[in-house]
């Protein structure tokens, strides 16, 4: 016998139960370790950016915080496992969890600032907060190398194991698990009530916070998390590169993400992962014939996709769910 | 010292002309235009050209650059923007993220990536000293052009009727439209002059800012301060707001050069602090 109560909690909670397409997307994902075995590094780059835009997703696409200044973090889990593999520290779990408590640590000074306000002066706070810290990096040469950036990281095998090639194979296979990891953490996250409470504070604040839930606390502990994702996927960057620079705190990182995201549709956690996919091969053809001008390309696209691009896609995958039933992805409502 | 505030104030005078068409635009349509300083560098180069390989005088190249200004505003707005203002606040990013990196793209293939630099008339060169103060001419110069400006601004903004019917629209735009103000043609009229005083001031900047293809990333954090601070219902606020600014930025830059490039953030993300919703509610409200 079916309650009202047994109903809404399998609406509320069907999502949970793993689909098929799924699986296969994980199974693809390990199997092009072995599938395009030339290629290893830029699929690394892929896995760091689809953690970055997952962590996007998770504040963009569950809690409707838009962000211009996401590459903050980033930068910021980067500088830290590189300083710390720097000053003696090199196992990569230890930076990688270090990097995420900094970060974690960042996003909950900074969440007071983003909790608060509306969609433009969130834009405009974390526009900030990412441009002071790149300033901060650019101007205290001394401890990040300034312009130049860290050198000198040296990164010890993986669980004492696995020592970093030069072909991206331990590279790859390292940030994949820990992409995976994390994933099975968001997706846990996003299907629990809390994730529920997330949903219910994007699409309705008065309503959320008449229901009792608190809308602040909620914001900043998911803007919390989010940073320490991201935190995570620089240090990815700065370990499997075993290089930083100034780069990682550029206002185009922030906005690359965005459009990451953008392009996968956010709030379904695999947004992220198909966007990056997309993008890292996007930038790849265009850089190949015009390295110089590629960001004409990019800013071509985002025009484009934004104008018309976007229900061109999205409703090219509807009429494809439509005529495909078992395809259907359970995409949050 | 004062010649410190002295330069502040031009400094914050060509802010004021390169924002404040943004903060009336952001105002009126709710449209978060991160481009805005892409119109702004059209500006500059078009004086830039006109000097260089026309041969033209300095003076004439100032209208020519609002000129170009306008008339990429009113071409861009009827065909891109148009369609965007329905959207939300993230794809408006997106649109015009994707613009500012076009031109950048756009600006470094055509004219290179290095600074451009123009050749001012002599009598707009030098400096001279009047009771102590330093004061350069070709600030002096822009001084009085930009004031000019701002009182026409204000003039036309609050005695007019064109400016009551914007006053009107951006206070609310529903209402107005349903007084019979066309909303929309006053909106593409307003953008393309908001866009030609952003070129004139990409123009005058050229000598107090520089002029490469980075031009529109690198301000567009200054414009968004301007008009966060200044409000988008008056021309008041974004001027005082922008010679704040002005005066910040060049006391920051030449007492802790070292800490300099961060004053205007940490300046922008205070203000956002101490007033985080008041800062657009009344364009919202």
């Amino acid at each position: 016998m079916t309650t009202l109560h047994d109903r809404v909690r399998s609406s509320l909670y069907g999502a949970r139960r793993w689909h098929p397409v799924e699986f296969i997307f994980w199974a693809l994902a390990l199997a092009s370790f072995w599938l395009f075995p030339r290629h290893l590094l830029l699929m690394n780059e892929i896995a760091i950016l689809a953690l970055f835009a997952l962590s996007l997703d998770l504040i963009l696409g569950y809690a409707g915080i838009v962000s211009l200044g996401h590459a903050a973090f980033l930068g910021l889990g980067a500088y830290a496992a590189g300083l710390l593999a720097k000053h003696g520290i090199g196992d990569p779990l230890i930076g990688l969890l270090f990097a995420m408590i900094v970060s974690a640590v960042a996003g909950l000074l900074a969440s007071p600032l983003v909790v608060k306000g509306n969609d433009l002066t969130r834009l405009m706070v974390t526009l900030g907060v990412a441009l002071i810290l790149h300033e901060v990096a650019n101007s205290w040469a001394s401890l990040t190398g300034g312009a130049d950036g860290l050198q000198g990281i040296t990164i010890t095998p993986v669980l004492g194991l696995f020592q970093f090639d030069l072909f991206g194979k331990t590279a790859y296979l390292y940030s994949l698990s820990v992409v995976f990891v994390l994933f099975l953490v968001a997706r846990r996250l996003v299907h629990s009530p809390f994730g529920l409470s997330l949903r219910a504070i994007r699409d309705n604040v008065l309503r959320a916070s008449a229901s009792g839930v608190p809308p602040s606390r909620r914001l900043a502990a998911i803007y919390t998390i989010a940073a320490a994702y991201a935190g995570a996927a620089g240090a990815l960057m700065a370990q499997t590169t075993q290089f930083v620079s100034l780069d990682v705190l550029d206002f185009h990182r922030s906005a690359d993400v965005m459009l990451v995201l953008i392009i996968g549709g956010p709030g379904y956690l695999y947004g992220g992962m198909i966007g990056a996919v997309v993008f890292k091969f996007l930038q790849d053809t265009i850089a190949a014939f015009t390295p110089q001008y590629w960001m004409f390309w990019i800013g071509l696209f985002l025009v484009l996709f934004v104008l018309k691009g976007r229900s061109l896609v999205h409703g090219g995958i509807a009429s494809l769910l439509k005529h495909f039933p078992g395809l259907r992805m359970r995409k949050t409502p | 010292m004062l010649t410190i505030l002295f330069d502040g104030i031009a400094y914050g005078m060509v802010l004021f002309v390169l924002a404040c068409g943004l903060s009336v635009t952001m105002g009126l349509m709710n449209f978060v235009n991160l481009a805005h300083g892409a119109f702004a560098m059209l500006g500059g180069y078009i004086a830039v050209l006109l000097m260089q390989k026309a041969g033209a005088p300095f003076l004439l190249t100032l209208p020519a650059a609002f000129m170009g200004g306008a008339i990429v505003g009113l071409v861009l707005e009827r065909l891109l923007y148009r369609p965007m203002y329905g959207k939300t606040h993230l794809d408006q990013v997106m649109f015009t993220i994707g613009i500012v990196f076009m031109a950048v793209a756009g600006a470094d293939y055509l004219m290179g990536s290095s600074q451009q630099i123009i050749r001012l008339p002599s009598w707009l060169q030098g400096r001279f000293e009047i009771a102590g103060i330093g004061i350069g001419r070709y600030r002096l110069f822009v001084l009085c052009v930009c004031g000019l400006l701002a009182f026409s601004l204000q003039w036309g903004f609050t005695k007019t009727r064109f400016g009551s019917r914007l006053r009107a629209s951006v206070d609310d735009a529903r209402v107005a439209r349903g007084l019979g103000i066309p909303v929309n043609r006053l909106f593409a009229l307003t953008f393309a002059i908001g866009s030609g005083l952003a070129g004139l001031g990409g123009a005058l900047g050229i000598e107090l800012m520089g002029l490469d293809p980075s031009f529109p990333l690198k301000f567009m954090i200054y414009f968004l301060v301007v008009v966060t601070v200044g409000g988008t219902s008056t021309i008041t606020g974004p001027f005082f707001a922008a010679m704040l600014l002005g005066v910040a930025d060049v006391a920051g830059k030449y007492y802790v050069p070292e800490i300099g490039a961060f004053i205007i953030y940490v300046l922008m993300v205070v203000l956002l602090i101490a007033r985080p919703e008041g800062l657009f509610a009344r364009a919202r409200s």
